[in-house]
């Protein structure tokens, strides 16, 4: 039996390339600096690959389950006998399924952006971030005890401010990183009161213990309760909020789109691959507690999940910046993610949300970091963010089109490409939980479809604008990245997930609902067929005036006229009504309350000036007077 | 009295003998050579924390007024490492042409306060405590004013020995209610006979007052903002760290063993003070333009945030109190250096003023970060274990809305830790600070205190260390 020791390089490498290049700096050539970080990565996925193979098909199983295993745990700090901190390395089916995924998506990054940042200043500070921000997220997943996580968890936060604030010459770019940092940052100390309650009652913090559903310590506390709710749903929702601010679910979201200001290689790995889904991994690993103990923040995050998801993709509708579409889009597919979670139930077919949630989580990695390269790639050849500036564009991008045309399709979970199977079970698993969440799920997948497909029509359709220059299509570099993610996204829904990945680590077998994924592939089909009739047509207007004029009145009238409605119902009442008010939620009243509670700090800290006259007579009396006061304050106290 | 005696009270004593021996070197010493004190310092401070490192005593001595450990001897080493790295980074300051004449000096009155401290640390009655601080507070009234061309120097000066002359008059008010009550100035014999009638509560409450003073804990703290901005940054960074330091050990250790009876209340009064110093000092910070005025007021709010760790009690509340102290010192310092050295370069102290710092001197600027977000407490650096642990020893005593507000608080502070953050690395200067070079002992102050901040979280036996020795409290 493969006893896994040489896992132990898959943290240290990205590691040690952070400090090397780092420390190096600008010795030599850039592009050097590009080709070690990019071979290292790929040594790690290769790694990474083993890894995955002989855990899946190389150890024994007892009694037909998934052990899990822990080839290294460091002691690192003692707090009492019974509570320490390791740092280790822990092997169990979603962490390798994790490191597949973030390996993966990292080399093809890494390549990608040797191309893409080619000619940036501070070549070689990114690509040692990026190392860090690989070393971090590696580590945060292979984390044996929830504080080990927490300070990876940190880690990524760190390198996802620092990656996010690359262009620092741009205000937006900083205030997009300062914002990004704090509101998580905010939700961070929600995930650490979580952990200490959690810690001080059960005194442990590995994941091992704590997730056993037979022995865990967690059982005999859910009794004890504060404010009327048991102690172990406070830590658990205070975790939650942690997972909540990472994966950006409503409403702390709203550092995702604006964090679109880093360069897109940066936002196709941390906001759509990898570092955003940390909190739907964080709530897959606490998984048995929550179901078992905490069933009602396991309903909150179902909600939130299916809320999130709905709310995105109606804002991702009314988005011109191509990037921003995607991030919205991204938001709604972790929605779909947490509702899964929050729907499954606990072994076998029970399990099903749990294994359709990390299913997603893979397949959504692959075709959202291709959707995102696929735009880095189109921004690179017409020199701008929004799709009113392109159009026509698939002459002259044939690679980036195809491949984008594939990632578009499985998003909209068109059949037999990856995100069909994976939708579909969650679709499946909201169906036998709730019907008013699978409603909702229904109709967000119809909305993806559409949007995806107007932004591919706009971009790749329709009257071509004028270019500066000619686009070209992007070099090898960077296209091959987008080949990699492209046979990803289109087999990764090939892979047994369900004899691999499950909640009881048990194997069950699934098939395709067909009665739920029929009404989805059409509703996916209208979707798309809907952003055809008016994106697609709508650009051809120049050759349909032609025609006109030739004397077709009264179809062109009847064109004209469905246009109209067209236009009245998306323009009118889906734009305004629904999104607008939406977007205007969003903007004043979630944005706004955060300025208010800066705001308020501001004034209160603005009226106590005064206190700090320069007045030494003043400060005396202040002093008697603080001297009087705690005396009162006792007083007060022993009576 | 005998040679035994004599023996415990090494460290002072040789701190004593160093001071004598640098007044010798400055009647000696010529224009030329006077720079040399600072290296003289340096290595004689380090050479005494050497020797009372490997051979630590334990014991008390003139009949109980004085008594060491190695708790104390902890705390002693951590001063005078704190110490150190303020002599070195005194240097540039120090050999400016208007201090010229009077370099010497700066370190014989520095190693008189030093001694004060030690002797109030290591006091086993309530006189020694007294005498301790007089002896520790007046001669830094004379630094504070070593400037005293400069207006605002002098006005440190005054201000700081004003009113510390009120509240040590408070704080020797309630030391005379506690002998009332209780017959005795000895802490053993306080300790067994202390009832928490309302005189004795109330010399209780002075005590507090007194030490809150030297803590600059709100709303007794209003004298430090301006003596922080008027003194030489030396003397700042020194009232700020070591200083605080030493009181904040003597006050917490004074209230576990003397006061224990009346922990119910103490523990109240320490909840409402952190609570208020925090939230005061944290608004206060964000509105500050100068940096050293920005750091006194920092320092306030982390002077809040050590409170918490009393509330831990016993041994691991000591320990967390001392950890956290140790962190402050390199943090802390590594921040003050910094400033120093861009003000003794160039007169320039605004946060704008470091607007574009980072394209020009990109080492002091990433020193400046790392203190800052250790100052904040981001992991990995120290800073975060600091306030880890802080939180961990007051959450395992229950008080978790303390901690909430502290939390709050935590993340109130990282804003402002950021802003200097932001002017050195992002903001755009037309004239920004030229580009220097730092002397070597500067150098070797921010290594030692940049090692500090990366090596003392990480290293998880200092903190079982401190803990182990606090056992017993």
């Amino acid at each position: 039996m493969d006893n896994f020791s040489y896992t132990i390089l898959i943290p240290a490498l990205p590691l040690a390339m952070f400090l090397l290049i780092g420390l190096t700096g600008h010795k030599f050539k850039a592009l050097v600096y590009g080709i070690v970080g990019t071979a290292s990565l790929g040594i790690i996925t290769i790694l990474s690959y083993i890894t995955a193979i002989s855990y899946f098909w190389g150890t024994e199983k007892v009694e037909e389950a998934f052990q899990t295993i822990i080839p290294f745990n460091f002691e690192w700090l003692n707090f009492t006998e019974t509570l320490q901190i390791k740092m280790g390395v822990l092997l169990d089916p979603i962490s390798v399924m994790m490191l597949v995924v973030i390996t993966t998506v990292s080399f093809a990054v890494h390549l990608y952006s040797i191309g893409y940042m080619k000619g940036e200043i501070g070549f070689s500070r990114f690509f040692s971030f990026l190392s860090l921000f690989s070393f971090s997220m590696i580590g945060l997943v292979l984390a044996t005890n929830i504080f080990q996580m927490y300070i990876f968890w940190e880690l990524v936060g760190v390198s996802s401010f620092l990656l996010i604030g690359y262009y620092y010459e741009k205000p937006s770019a900083v205030a997009a990183s300062k914002k990004a940092f704090i509101v998580t940052r905010f939700a961070d100390f929600g995930f650490l009161i979580g952990i200490l309650i959690l810690s001080y009652f059960t005194g442990t913090f590995d994941f091992e213990t704590l997730t056993n559903p037979e022995s865990s310590p967690v059982a005999s506390f859910v009794g004890t309760s504060f404010l009327g709710i048991s102690v172990i749903s406070w830590a658990l929702m205070l975790i939650f909020i942690g997972g909540a601010g990472k994966s950006a679910m409503f409403p702390l979201h709203i550092w995702l789109p604006d964090a679109m200001e880093g360069p897109t290689p940066v936002s196709a790995l941390i906001h759509a691959a990898t570092m955003v889904v940390a909190g739907v991994y964080l709530v897959a690993r606490m998984f048995v507690v929550y179901h078992l103990w905490a069933p009602d923040v396991q309903e909150i995050i179902a909600w939130i999940g299916g809320f999130t998801s709905l709310f995105a993709a109606i804002i991702a509708v009314t988005q011109y910046d191509i990037k921003r579409v995607l991030a919205f889009s991204t938001l709604s597919q972790i929605g779909y993610m947490m509702l899964a979670l929050g729907v499954s139930g606990y072994g076998e077919h029970e399990g099903v949300g749990y294994m359709a949630s990390m299913f997603h989580l893979f397949t959504h990695a692959m075709f959202k970091a291709l959707l995102f390269l696929g735009a880095g790639s189109i921004i690179h050849a017409v020199h701008s963010n929004y799709m009113y500036d392109m159009g026509g564009l698939r002459k002259y991008l044939p690679i980036t089109h195809i491949t984008f045309l594939i990632a578009c399709l499985t998003i909209s979970g068109v059949p037999f490409l990856s995100g069909f199977y994976s939708k579909d079970e969650i679709l499946v698993a909201a169906f036998e939980h709730n019907k008013i969440l699978f409603a909702i799920e229904f109709i967000v997948a119809g909305i993806t479809a559409f949007y995806m497909f107007r932004l591919y029509f706009n971009i790749f359709w329709g009257e071509e604008k004028e270019y500066h220059h000619t686009p070209h299509e992007s070099p090898l570099v960077m296209t091959i990245p987008l080949m990699i993610l492209a046979f990803g996204s289109i087999f990764a829904g090939y892979l047994p997930f369900s004899h691999l990945v499950t909640s009881d680590k048990m194997p069950f077998d699934t098939h395709i609902e067909w009665a739920i994924a029929i009404p989805s592939i059409l509703i996916g089909f209208a979707g798309i067929a809907v952003a055809w009739v008016m994106y697609k047509k709508k650009t051809n207007i120049p050759d349909k005036m032609a025609a006109f004029f030739g004397g077709f009145y009264k179809t062109v009238y009847n064109k004209f006229y469905i246009d109209e409605i067209y236009l009245f119902v998306t323009k009118k009442i889906l734009f305004n009504i629904v999104s607008r008010s939406i977007a205007w939620f969003d903007r004043h009243i979630v944005d706004g309350s955060m300025n208010g509670i800066a705001n308020v700090i501001y004034f209160s800290s603005k009226k106590i000036k005064g206190l700090q006259s320069g007045q030494l007579q003043q400060y005396g009396a202040v002093f008697i007077a603080g001297a009087l006061g705690l005396l009162l304050f006792v007083i007060y106290l022993v009576s | 009295m005998n040679f035994q005696d004599l023996l415990l009270i090494k460290h002072e004593l040789l701190l004593t003998i160093a001071a004598l021996i640098i007044l010798c070197f400055e009647i000696f010493s010529t224009d030329k050579n006077k720079g040399m004190v600072v290296p003289l310092s340096a290595i004689s401070l380090a050479f005494i924390a050497a020797v009372s490192f490997y051979f630590p005593s334990e014991g008390t001595a003139f009949g109980g007024m004085f008594q060491t450990d190695g708790l104390r001897t902890a705390v002693k080493l951590i001063l005078d490492i704190a110490t150190i790295i303020i002599i070195l980074q005194s240097y540039g300051w120090v050999t400016k042409e208007d201090n010229k004449n009077k370099i010497s000096e700066f370190y014989i009155i520095l190693f008189s306060t030093l001694i004060g401290m030690n002797f109030m640390i290591s006091s086993g009655d309530f006189l020694m405590l007294y005498l301790g601080l007089e002896l520790a507070t007046i001669p830094i009234a004379t630094l504070a004013a070593f400037d005293r061309y400069k207006t605002k120097s002098a006005e440190a000066g005054i201000k700081l020995i004003l009113s510390s002359a009120l509240s040590t008059g408070i704080l020797l008010y309630g030391l005379s209610m506690i002998y009332a009550t209780t017959g005795s100035i000895y802490f053993e014999e306080v300790r067994a006979a202390f009832q928490p009638s309302p005189l004795a509560v109330l010399g209780m409450i002075f005590f507090i007052t007194g030490m809150g003073f030297k803590l600059s804990l709100v709303p007794f703290h209003l004298w430090a903002a301006d003596v922080y901005e008027g003194s030489p940054i030396a003397v700042t960074s020194y009232l700020s760290v070591v200083s605080k330091g030493a009181a904040a050990f003597i006050f917490t250790y004074v209230l576990y063993t003397v006061f224990s009876v009346a922990s119910e209340i103490w523990l109240q009064v320490i909840v409402l003070l952190s609570i208020v110093t925090m939230t005061i000092g944290n608004l206060f910070a964000m509105r500050q333009k100068n940096m050293k005025r920005f750091l006194a007021f920092s320092s306030i709010a982390q002077a809040g945030f050590l409170l918490l760790g009393i509330l831990g009690q016993g041994s691991l509340g000591m320990g967390t109190v001392i950890f956290f102290l140790l962190v402050y010192v390199f943090t802390n310092l590594a921040a003050f250096s910094v400033v120093a050295t861009i003000s003794d370069k160039t007169g320039k102290e605004n946060i704008d003023d470091y607007n574009g710092l980072y394209k020009t001197n990109p080492k002091l600027s990433l020193v400046l970060m790392l203190s800052l977000f250790s100052l904040a407490g981001i992991p990995p650096v120290a800073g975060f274990f600091g306030k880890l642990f802080l939180f961990n020893a007051m959450a395992s005593k229950g008080y978790f809305i303390v901690l909430f507000i502290a939390l709050i608080n935590a993340t109130i502070s990282l804003y402002y830790y950021l802003l200097p953050i932001r002017a050195m690395f992002i903001m755009k200067n037309e004239n920004p600070i030229d580009t220097f070079k730092s002397n070597v002992y500067i150098k070797i102050g921010l290594t030692v205190s940049v090692a500090g901040i990366f090596l003392t979280g990480i290293i998880s036996m200092i903190y079982e260390y401190l803990i182990s020795v606090s056992v017993g409290l």
